[in-house]
């Protein structure tokens, strides 16, 4: 067996220290080893957007990032999303639209839209589609999921 | 009797990781090694290939903290230096390129979803040697060349001459692509790639055709062509004949069908889950024209958008 | 944004019902802390990992453990000599049917053979995932390959390579002796069916072919399971019923269901898919081994290679009319892909390929065959769809020869109150027709559609629904908010609408409701989730318990106002002394008292409403465009209507709506197990091409209310009907833009192009 590595890391803005296994993926320590398991794994290939997690600002499947390359790097969760003041205006609205049927993919679309909406605070419905669409839902059809971030884009707007 | 024949799924087999930050690091670590070591540049095809048992080795380099690997920069005489760890995202990112090398932008920014382009890279899609692959067809028809380092010095070779085989490649034990360099572009050029799925995002290209053309002050006739076309053989495939077929000719509907069907005459695609072996051949043709018509057309200065202008980014 | 969702609710006789508050289980689930099956962590818990064939058929010689198990970190081993014996007559019943335990054990881990490429073969519990998945390489199968079959058509062929050497075909019920994969025949018949295509004026007959499709839940199947000392058994899992796991598991491994405790945890989609055990046996025999808490949970290739796929069907259907497009008599021979084990869904085809119409001369012939493909579970209005997609392409086409409206074909013929089916069942109150006039009156049908290769479609569905057993369980708090504990797993926002239908009891709000999950030890028997049966029997329970709750608490405002019972009255959520109208107690000043008034208010609702319930019928219209030179579909514009009965909360019954929609969709369009050489090939979410968001337009929807009419607030179900008409409709739509007729599910792309090349030589050719 090989060493297990040190990772120094910062999540959701805290400083975070590990020890992996370099074939360890970002996903399986956050879930399995830091306990963080909104961050949730749908196919393990990259293929669905359950796992995203925004690291350095960009977007990206942490299925596909190893847990090694989190050094010194600056990760955002679907943990910290939320203050302890409120919800992020994703959250509200995916809410008050009824997003959400299962659940299951709902951080993974929070995640992603909130990295939309960091890129591009007024989206078009394509836009969003568009940036969704490494995203899957088997739930809702996507309608409400899209009117969801539309809706929470106008807010960001109007309290930015 | 079949013993043991077990086709594996998600089998990560434990191997060292070491992240170097020179290129004589990376080259040591990959040329020292008995087994297989393998580059990580974004991971989005070698992390799934190690897990599903498609690939296996005892020592995962990293080359996203080489200096070299990380170069992005356009010069108007040079053309421009694409570094083999520069994920998609950044090529997008930068106006200059998005305006210059449009084709490129085409196939960097429909790379699986925006998730995957946040770390996937061309060189990586490059030395995956997927014959689906999405760059690679325009890096072919944009004349691109690989910038290689190895054990015994550096090497320069053309794109079109890069892949071998479906999962192979001409790199030597120990050597590691640095960059991609494209040459500047003409004057009244104008690139293109397009790719047939069936779902609007996410799936692998069916077909894919990239086209690049120069065409006279005028915009009447083509100087020059060249076409590169995805997932129709083992290999991504350098359509010269048919590009060569339409210099000094006139732009029109004869010239445009005669390169596609010189395209489609080399195509030899396979039956798969994808697509039947036929239809894929029909769409050779039909996606060669469609890519050389909006180069023609970006060559004339029309705007024809990629896919950053047309869904934002 | 192009599209709203419009509802023609509103009958204003409620408060609480067509509202839409917020789910309660909503903010756990936007901030990542519910807990789904997947994300289980127990204190020393081992990880499992299951062993697949890689063969579609084959014997196996041996299984050779010993250097699995000597593995450094590995715990434990099992095969299917660790699961006790069943004799072949020993059958199990559950909601869906009746099963010979035997097969349930051999899908769970196989004997002498494997019958499908991912078979489960062997299990292992390691100290973490990686080993696990290392010692499953150490496993040494041999295995004697066979021939294999996974076409429905060629499995019921005499010379087929046979799955069960004991398995004789089901004739009408009785045993026939005869050895064959076809495990059962069934048949429908109605009227006179020669005298009726002998009066048809215009006669129509075609084949069809529908894939395999997966349901594409996002939370991979999972279960973790805790075998104590004492005997006890606690299985943690992503079920549709917990129930269901409880007795499957108890029976699987040959112990009293009293002994094994489900705990349901949140549930990352289902379908009807995750109604079937997969891993909790395994899961438990490992932990009984090792003392410790196991959790399996599938990879992606595992869910889409061994779990439960919808049946691949080959449909002949019949259709015989008048000059008029009244249909006079119908004929439908439906074969269904069980999989590896009997079980398909053959009677809810069966009964449902005609349930749309009045047809008064029918018969069906229905076959439940099986082949080497995972054994099939439910899918969303199991067995419909595919029986949809040939009636409502045949029905288009006599439409179409008539010169007729395809609306005006369907009302026509439209199934109403008191009409029988082809399987006897007579309708009650039902809202075919009012689909279809709501589709007709919809601004999207009366909006013409421009421009080239472009195309409409319309195609109408129906679902049964199912009643089933809900227990629910209120009590009352004092600050007068109601923790409500009821049995259905919530897979869609349900707990919200149980909640909303206890609440309107009270005239209380819906905030005030606080809606659990209870396991199989805290709350009363609960049938599973699916159906579409559990804002309709569940709710109805929360309706019983809140009456309860209410003619306790009419006892307890007695009791405080020292009067007569029979002086209290309860109005607009207020208790009321009837001869004293100034004493007036809400429900929260009653709660307040209630530590003075005899102690707890407990109300119980337990229900069995008959199966069979009237069910729900949707008409959908869609809009294509077709590109003529590659066969590529894009979905314009889709509506869906769809009768509710009564919408609890219209944003998830729209929810419902939208879902069943997109799934249709991509059944339509390029969902399919695509298989070679007896494999499925593309097992992974990337090939298996589920839509994304930029597939779809907005889904607009159209809720009718014809209530129920036994159902205390009318409702219907409304979970599954909506995966019905979409392939229909869209064919249709693709006919409509560039006149070339699909017949086999998928419709992709290189379908359409080739047929529309065979159109163009056939032109040519005239």
């Amino acid at each position: 067996m090989s060493r297990k590595l040190y990772v120094n890391t910062t999540i959701n803005g805290e400083e975070i220290e590990f020890l992996c296994e370099p074939r360890q993926s970002l996903l399986e320590v956050l879930r399995d080893d830091l306990e963080m398991t909104g961050t949730k794994e749908g196919c393990n290939d990259g293929n669905c957007g359950a796992c995203n997690v925004i690291m350095d600002g960009v977007l990206m499947n942490s299925c596909l990032v190893l847990a090694a390359e989190a050094q010194n790097r600056n990760i955002s969760t679907i943990e910290g999303l939320a203050t302890p003041q409120g919800l992020h205006p994703l959250q509200q609205k995916f809410l008050e639209n009824a997003s959400l049927q299962c659940g299951v993919c709902t951080p993974g679309f929070l995640m992603a839209a909130k990295s939309l909406l960091d890129h591009n605070p007024d989206p078009t419905e394509h836009e969003v589609r568009h940036w969704l669409a490494g995203n899957l839902c088997r739930c809702t059809g996507y309608d409400k999921i899209v009117r969801a971030v539309c809706d929470a884009a106008d807010v960001v707007k109007e309290t930015a | 009797m079949v013993i043991g024949d077990i086709e594996r799924k998600l089998r990560l087999q434990n191997f060292e990781y070491s992240a170097p930050v020179t290129v004589k690091e990376a080259i040591d670590l990959l040329a020292g090694d008995n087994c297989g070591a393998r580059i990580l540049a974004g991971g989005t095809d070698l992390i799934v290939q190690l897990r599903q048992g498609h690939l296996s080795t005892d020592r995962v380099v990293d080359i996203k903290r080489l200096p070299d690997c990380n170069k992005l920069s356009y010069d108007p005489s040079e053309g421009l230096i694409l570094g083999a760890a520069v994920p998609c995202h950044r090529i997008y990112g930068d106006e200059t390129i998005v305006k210059t090398y449009p084709g490129l932008i085409d196939a960097a920014a429909i790379i699986g979803g925006i998730q995957i382009q946040g770390r996937a890279t061309v060189g990586g899609n490059l030395c995956n040697s997927s014959p689906s692959a999405d760059t690679i067809p325009i890096l072919i028809a944009y004349r691109a060349e690989c910038e290689i380092a190895g054990p015994t010095g550096t090497r320069k070779v053309p794109v079109e001459d890069f892949c071998t085989a479906p999962g192979k490649n001409i790199l030597q034990k120990g050597e590691i692509l640095l960059a991609l360099h494209l040459p500047s572009v003409a004057k009244s050029s104008g690139a293109h790639y397009l790719r047939f799925i069936p779902r609007f995002e996410m799936d692998i290209a069916v077909v894919g055709a990239g086209a690049y053309v120069e065409l006279d002050e005028e915009g009447r006739s083509f100087k020059k062509a060249r076409i590169g076309l995805a997932a129709v053989a083992p290999t991504p495939l350098f359509a010269r004949e048919a590009g060569d077929l339409l210099q000094g000719k006139e732009v029109s509907e004869a010239s445009i069908d005669a390169a596609a069907l010189a395209a489609q005459s080399i195509a030899r695609p396979i039956s798969d889950m994808r697509a039947p072996a036929e239809y894929r051949k029909h769409l050779v043709k039909v996606l060669t024209k469609r890519a050389l018509w909006g180069a023609v057309r970006r060559a004339r200065g029309e705007f024809v958008p990629n896919a950053v202008q047309e869904n934002g980014r | 944004m192009s599209a709203t969702s419009t509802s023609v609710n509103g009958n204003g006789k409620y408060k609480v019902i067509g509202t839409r508050p917020i789910r309660p289980d909503g903010v756990d689930k936007v901030t990542g802390r519910a807990l789904y099956g997947i994300d289980m962590n127990l204190t020393g818990m081992l990880y499992g990992q299951i062993l697949r064939s890689p063969h579609p058929h084959a014997r196996i010689r041996g299984i050779d453990t010993s250097k699995a198990a000597a593995l450094e970190g590995v715990r434990a081993v099992v095969t299917a000599k660790d699961l006790p014996p069943a004799g072949a007559d020993e059958v199990i019943s559950l909601v869906e049917g009746t099963f010979r335990l035997t097969h349930l054990r051999s899908n769970i881990l196989a004997g002498d053979k494997v019958l499908y490429q991912g078979h489960s073969v062997a299990a292992v519990a390691a100290t973490s995932l990686h080993i696990a998945e290392e010692a499953l390489r150490l496993i040494e199968v041999d295995y004697e390959i066979l021939p294999d079959v996974v076409d429905v058509v060629a499995a019921m062929q005499e010379d087929a390579p046979l799955l069960h050497d004991d398995l004789t075909t089901q004739e009408f019920g009785e045993d026939s002796g005869k050895k064959s994969n076809i495990a059962s025949h069934i048949q429908f018949k109605l009227g006179d069916l020669e005298k009726g295509f002998a009066e048809s004026d215009i006669i129509v007959e075609e084949e069809f072919n529908t894939a395999s499709v997966h349901q594409g839940y996002i939370e991979s199947h999972n279960a973790t399971a805790e075998w104590k000392t004492d005997g006890q058994l606690t299985v943690w899992t992503s079920t549709q019923g917990a129930f269901g796991v409880q007795k499957q598991t108890a029976g699987i491994l040959g112990i009293p269901v009293s002994k094994v405790k489900v705990v349901p945890m949140e549930i990352g989609g289902g379908f009807g898919g995750k109604i079937p055990v997969y891993l909790a046996p395994q899961a438990a025999l490992l932990s009984k081994l090792t003392g410790r808490a196991v959790k399996i949970v599938m990879t992606r290739t595992d869910v889409f290679q061994s779990t439960g796929p919808t049946p691949a069907s080959y449909v002949k259907v019949k259709l015989g009319a008048d000059k008029t497009g009244k249909l006079l008599a119908a004929e439908a021979n439906i074969a269904f892909a069980a999989g590896a084990f009997p079980g398909s869904p053959i009677g809810a085809g069966a009964v449902c390929v005609f349930s749309c119409y009045d047809i008064p001369n029918g018969l069906v012939n229905g076959y439940d065959v099986v082949l080497n493909k995972p054994r099939s579970a439910a899918y969303r209005a199991p067995g419909s769809t595919q029986v949809n997609f040939a009636v409502e392409t045949l029905v288009d086409e006599i439409a179409e020869k008539l010169g007729m409206d395809p609306i005006e074909i369907r009302l026509l013929n439209a199934a109403e109150e008191g009409m029988r089916r082809v399987d006897g069942a007579v309708y009650p109150r039902i809202g075919c027709r009012e689909t279809l006039e709501q589709a007709r009156a919809h601004e999207h049908y009366q909006t013409p559609l421009t421009g080239p290769h472009r195309g409409r479609g319309i195609a109408t569905g129906f679902w049964m629904n199912a009643g089933l057993k809900s227990t629910v369980t209120a009590s009352v708090n004092e600050d007068g908010t109601v923790n409500l504990m009821e049995g259905s797993t919530d897979i869609g926002g349900s707990r919200a609408s149980i909640a909303m239908q206890f609440a309107e009891v009270l005239g209380l709000p819906a905030e005030a409701i606080n809606p659990m999950v209870g396991d199989t030890s805290s709350v009363g028997y609960t049938e599973l989730t699916g159906g579409s049966r559990v804002t309709f029997a569940t709710g109805w329970a929360a309706y019983e318990a809140a009456n309860e709750v209410k003619r306790i608490l009419i006892t307890k405002a007695a009791l405080y106002w020292e009067a007569k019972v029979e002086e209290v009255r309860f109005e607009d959520g207020d208790f009321i002394h009837a001869s004293d109208p100034e004493k007036r107690l809400s429900f929260k000043e009653l709660a307040s008292h209630l530590v003075d008034l005899g102690g707890p208010v407990v109300g119980t609702g337990a229900v069995d409403p008959d199966s069979g319930v009237g069910g729900s019928f949707t008409t959908c219209l869609a809009d294509v465009e077709v590109d003529p030179e590659t066969g590529k579909v894009k979905i314009l514009r889709f509506t869906m209507v769809q009768d509710a009965g009564t919408a609890i909360h219209p944003s998830y019954v729209e929810g419902q709506m939208q879902g069943g929609s997109a799934q249709g969709i991509g059944w339509a369009l390029n969902e399919e197990y695509f298989y070679s050489e007896g494999r499925m090939k593309n097992a992974s979410f990337l090939d298996y091409r589920m839509p994304t968001c930029l597939d779809l337009p907005m889904i607009e929807t159209v809720i009718v209310e014809v209530p129920h009419p036994q159902h205390p607030f009318g409702v219907r179900g409304v979970g599954e009907a909506s995966i019905v008409p979409p392939p229909a409709a869209i064919a249709n739509a693709i006919y409509d833009a560039v006149g070339v007729r699909l017949r086999d599910l998928p419709m992709r792309p290189d379908r359409i192009f080739s047929a529309c090349l065979e159109k163009q030589a056939a032109t040519v050719a005239t």
